[in-house]
């Protein structure tokens, strides 16, 4: 076989691993979408401020140290014990409940019936007060995280992979394991909304808010609920974005990479945003490799954006979008 | 009291159409223009000029380009930040090839080139509507961002890849470039920020803007009644990205005089924008000026009240700051959902009634 | 920070009133935003020099110092309101601690009359002090770095790198683009082979490159990396098992935090510096003793003997000799702006100063004249160990090639000198 179609194979399956990673966040925008019509642009911080908690938890970090220290004049930094990874992940899905149900009674409680748009901006004003609350709370320096994913190259694939091409395949243990987790919370994610009251309560509530609150179904209920579904999808992808660069502040804007594969997925479909995922993934990475170095490198950004749009000129809803009927 | 049409008359088409038809509300537009005109020029230093009042002016034009595309025409767009890039490239290539000729005229044609780059990534918007069609303007934004950065031909080949504004005059008074007096760049941004702002409001009221608005409250409909969906998007990407150009040919040449396409036309700049418009009200000229206050002025004020007047160290205002607009801008639209426009005209109808309102 | 904030409050108004004979060093900080990891050790490392000179020393020359902190968020806008926010309390000299502003206050500060201090950023070819008259990068800029790095390079490889592949993975943007041209023309004379590999900001994504790094196995790489690019890039070279020991990055690649995320797979990572690392100097048993034990420490006091805090504290330390070395030259204690040019220009660093200050060998030795505000542009090395979480010099500071820089810092500065009608200032 020739090089560089071993190479491209290569590629091709990171690729698939980085779709993979990108649809985990995009993964958040749909479902609240799906069931309330909002675009949350806090999708990101939401990640951010996730994982922050998380790392604060398990190092046992006093929150809002830096500001008591200030008013109060003590030292204040770390309480002095450790909390194990599991359960610091209980506390902080506690948290992200705790978020949607103030996200939900303060603010999108009085805005029930507005325009997507004014939804959107209610959006963009979360996103600047839970950035600032995450780093008044938790401080702006880079944390380590470590919840025990393991890192750095697959042996095993390398070693079969040579046997077969003479050339090892790099396959990142830790995307092995993200997609694992991705599968399982679509799997999950889909059982649910099929499956048990309170998820088919949920799709009622996406096809029609008035229908469904007309058979008593609690709006309120189900968009806390919602809510919180899209604060545990931040925090496994805030998890699995941290692992690799430490939590810090860029974390948020990995929504930026989640966009393309939105647009191209669908906003309203979960299998959408997998496969968009995919597709965004494979395709940047090829077009990088394929063309990168003519073009002087770096095309990844705007292409994922570029083959989005090239999908959209031939479906404008997306791949697995709802079809868009218009009446007059 | 005020803002009252008592003893108002109209006798002509003319009078019944201006702009400003309560003759208390004509009185304080021009003295807002007067005293923006004739007396700030006389008090500004160069604190006011660069850390408040240039930001305002050029954001503002920003704020009305954008305003045109999503608030009249209903096309939602995340590539400001890429055709600003536009405006201040087209602008910096301009200023050193011809080192002559007036800035005005640098500045205008600067935003002719971004309207036709606007035009040519406007074409999308044709099939794709909506949130979709933001994808479009993205990739505008991150291909152009990208093809600055990446053709040294943009930036004169220069070892760094910055562009520095030479100084450039217009009629013999310095505008770019480091010897610029505060009043003479406050003086070049405002003319430009009033004219825009006078033909933004003459084209949105005419029959351009009209068939926009068709388009933006549905566009079947407006197709079937005869507005041309092609020649309407089209004008208002235009529109939009002229001004949007020229907002961005300000914002390098003038405000800052050196800009790296990276950081200072992100995608950062692309939301900025569209947060400016929507918090100030779509749809609104005057929407658009509150929302470019509201995001430059503020931040300043709250660092100020907090680091220069309380003392408390600056990450922690900084924080505080971000905390403080983002509880402002969900509290805003809990009380009125349609940005800082619609409140000011309720205030306007409640102080017609002052003090008497039944 | 042992104050409240309620009386800090009081006091900060009641010390706007009367106007006090004071040396101010602003201090254009970024303690939030997207680099704050990497600004906050810097700021804190700034403030604490000078308010240990006032503790210590009473002040430089018998003036107190007094550290006006504006908060940029590593943003330009930000940067130009802080600028002209501070620029009117006297000002002595502006370190904006980003490239993106630094290049918006040449031209400005140059108007102004204030010197600016852009020590291993900003624009490298104002080391030409003849067309940039108030603006200084000494003891090193970005082409001293990759010429250094090269040179290391030649060292462990006995004097010859023909045949070998280096690639360059970086920030692409300007501050990422600087060391192309050296590293090219270092290809050319030493006959190895470069290969570019730009990351797209903010680089959280860089298995492409990593990719095609372990196709391609170049010997070394070096890397011009910032913000969360470095500790993925980091991560990425230990994920595909690329050895540490020949990944060199650029100074703003080598702090504790673009390391620590790694773990122990980043052991044996290397970076260039301009300043000694760790905490083993007399100086800081003066901050302890006259900045963290009386309560003073800026921010969280958290950050002391990091690498960047020690890049704050050199900055300071070469401003307060600046401020010293003008005030001789002028004979007066409270100076202006222009006298602390003059300061710049005829500072000269030399190691029985350094010893002298408590800072033995902390940074190379040089000396400023009016042609050459960017010293000779001496780098040292320093390498990360995991287990004892500690960066150390494993090189002394050592000359770069300023056979091939020079041309090069003239040709840049002549076009800028020509674009801006700038005549020779010395």
């Amino acid at each position: 076989m020739p090089e560089q179609l071993i190479f491209a194979m290569e590629v091709f399956l990171n690729g698939l691993m980085a779709g993979v990673l990108y649809a985990l966040v995009a993964l958040g925008f749909v479902l609240i979408f799906k069931a309330s019509g909002i675009f949350n642009f806090a999708q990101g911080v939401m990640a951010l401020f996730a994982a922050l908690t998380l790392v604060g938890i398990m190092n046992g970090q006093v929150p809002f140290a830096h500001i008591i220290n200030a008013t109060f004049g003590t030292d204040l930094h770390y309480f002095g014990w450790t909390v194990p990874g599991l359960l610091a992940i209980l506390l902080t899905m506690g948290m992200m409940v705790l978020l949607a149900w103030c996200v939900q009674r303060f603010v999108f409680r009085h805005l029930v019936g507005q325009e997507p748009i004014i939804l959107f901006m209610a959006t963009i004003g979360l996103a600047y007060f839970l950035e600032g609350v995450g780093d008044l709370m938790w401080g702006s320096d880079i944390k380590t995280l470590d919840v025990g994913l393991p890192q750095g190259i697959n042996e095993t694939i390398d070693e079969v992979t040579f046997g077969w091409f003479g050339y090892g395949f790099f396959i990142d243990n830790l995307d092995l394991v993200a997609t694992l987790v991705a599968a399982i919370l679509v799997t999950g994610l889909v059982l649910f909304a099929q499956y048990t009251k309170q998820g088919r309560a949920m799709r009622a509530v996406a096809d029609d808010h008035q229908a469904a609150l007309s058979v008593g179904v609690s709006l309120n209920f189900i968009w806390i609920l919602v809510w919180s579904l899209a604060g545990f999808v931040a925090l496994v992808a805030g998890i699995m974005w941290g692992a690799k660069s430490g939590v810090q502040f860029s974390l948020s804007l990995i929504a930026l990479k989640a966009l393309p594969v939105l647009m191209l997925g669908g906003f309203t479909s979960i299998p959408g945003a997998i496969v968009g995922g995919l597709i965004i993934g494979v395709g940047e990475k090829l077009f990088e490799f394929a063309l990168g170095p003519a073009l002087g490198g770096a095309t990844e950004n705007w292409f994922a954006y570029v083959l989005a749009l090239i999908f959209l000129v031939f479906r404008p809803q997306g791949l697995f979008g709802e079809k868009i009927i218009e009446r007059v | 009291m005020l803002y009252r049409e008592a003893g108002d008359f109209s006798s002509t088409y003319a009078q019944d159409s201006q702009t400003f038809p309560i003759r208390f509300d004509r009185y304080r537009y021009y003295f807002v223009l007067a005293f923006a005109f004739l007396v700030v020029p006389f008090l500004i230093n160069d604190y006011w000029a660069n850390a408040i009042l240039l930001p305002f002016l050029i954001y503002a034009i920003a704020a009305i380009g954008l305003n045109i595309l999503v608030g009249y025409c209903g096309q939602v767009s995340l590539g400001t930040g890429g055709f600003m890039a536009v405006g201040a490239y087209a602008c910096y290539k301009l200023m050193t090839a011809f080192p002559d000729v007036s800035m005005f005229v640098h500045v205008i044609i600067a935003g002719l080139i971004t309207a036709m780059v606007g035009v040519l990534f406007g074409l999308p918007s044709l099939r794709i509507k909506g949130f979709y069609l933001a994808v479009a303007t993205l990739a505008a934004q991150f291909f152009l961002v990208w093809l600055f950065n990446r053709v040294s031909w943009f930036y004169n080949y220069s070892a760094s890849g910055q562009i520095n504004a030479p100084e450039r005059t217009v009629f013999g008074i310095a505008v770019t470039g480091p010897n610029t007096d505060a009043w003479a760049t406050y003086m070049f941004c405002l003319i430009f920020l009033t004219l825009s702002a006078i033909i933004a409001r003459n084209l949105t009221r005419g029959t351009v803007g009209r068939s926009w608005m068709a388009i933006r409250d549905m566009d079947i409909a407006a197709e079937i009644i005869g507005v041309n969906p092609l020649k309407a998007k089209l004008t208002a990407f235009a529109v939009s990205s002229f001004f949007v150009g020229i907002s961005g040919a300000l914002f390098f040449a003038v405000y800052l005089g050196a800009v790296e396409v990276g950081e200072a036309f992100g995608i950062q700049k692309s939301f900025l924008v569209l947060f400016m418009v929507i918090i100030g009200g779509l749809g609104s000229i005057f929407g658009s000026f509150a929302g470019a206050a509201f995001l430059v002025v503020l931040p300043v004020v709250l660092k100020i009240v907090g680091v220069d007047w309380l003392g408390w160290p600056t990450d922690i205002v900084a924080h505080f700051n971000l905390v403080i607009v983002g509880g402002l801008i969900v509290m805003f639209l809990i009380v009125e959902p349609h940005g800082l426009a619609q409140l000011w005209r309720l205030a306007k109808e409640k102080l017609r009634l002052w003090p008497f309102p039944h | 920070m042992k104050y409240k904030l309620g009386t800090m409050a009081i006091a900060a108004i009641m010390a706007a009133g009367p106007v006090m004979a004071d040396l101010v060093f602003p201090s254009l900080s970024y303690r939030t935003g997207p680099y704050a990891a990497g600004g906050i050790p810097f700021a804190d490392g700034y403030q604490d020099y000078f308010t240990m000179i006032n503790a210590r020393d009473g002040g430089i020359g018998g003036v107190m110092t007094r550290v006006v902190e504006c908060e940029t968020g590593y943003n330009t806008e930000k940067g130009v309101e802080c600028y002209e926010a501070t620029k009117g309390e006297g000002s002595l000299v502006y370190q904006p601690l980003s490239t993106g502003i630094t290049y918006q206050l040449i031209p400005k500060t140059t108007a102004d009359n204030i010197p600016m201090h852009t020590m291993g950023y900003g624009r490298t070819s104002a080391a030409n002090g003849d067309v940039f008259s108030h603006t200084f990068n000494y003891p090193a800029n970005y082409w001293n770095g990759a010429s250094g790095a090269i040179k290391y390079l030649l060292d462990e490889n006995g004097g010859d790198l023909s045949g070998k592949k280096i690639a360059l993975v970086y920030h692409n943007s300007a501050y990422g683009k600087e060391p192309i041209r050296t590293l090219e023309e270092l290809s050319k004379k030493h006959g190895f082979e470069l290969s570019l590999l730009p990351v797209d900001h903010p680089g959280q994504e860089q298995k492409s490159q990593w990719l095609q790094i372990r196709r391609d196995r170049p010997d070394n790489v070096i890397m011009y990396g910032w913000g969360v690019m470095n500790q993925v890039a980091v991560q990425e070279a230990a994920n595909i098992r690329f050895p540490m020991e020949n990944f060199i990055g650029i100074w703003w690649s080598g702090s504790e935090n673009d390391v620590l995320a790694a773990g122990a797979a980043a052991d044996g990572y290397k970076a260039l510096t301009f300043h000694n690392v760790g905490s083993d100097f007399p100086v800081f048993d003066d901050i302890q003793q006259y900045v963290v034990d009386a309560g003073e420490a800026a921010g969280a006091g958290d950050q002391i003997g990091t690498v960047l805090y020690n890049r704050g504290l050199y900055a300071a330390m070469l401003a307060a000799e600046a401020a010293r070395t003008a005030q001789g030259i002028h004979g007066v204690a409270d100076i202006t702006p222009a006298m602390m040019r003059d300061g710049m220009e005829a500072l000269e660093i030399t190691e029985a100063r350094m010893t002298e200050l408590g800072m033995p060998n902390f940074g190379p030795a040089f000396k400023v004249s009016c042609e050459n505000h960017g010293g000779p542009g001496l780098v040292g090395m320093t390498q990360w160990d995991a287990d004892t979480k500690t960066w150390s010099m494993i090189s002394d500071f050592g000359p770069s090639d300023m056979e091939v820089i020079q041309p090069l810092i003239d040709e840049d500065s002549a076009a800028y000198a020509a674009e801006n009608n700038i005549a020779s200032n010395c």
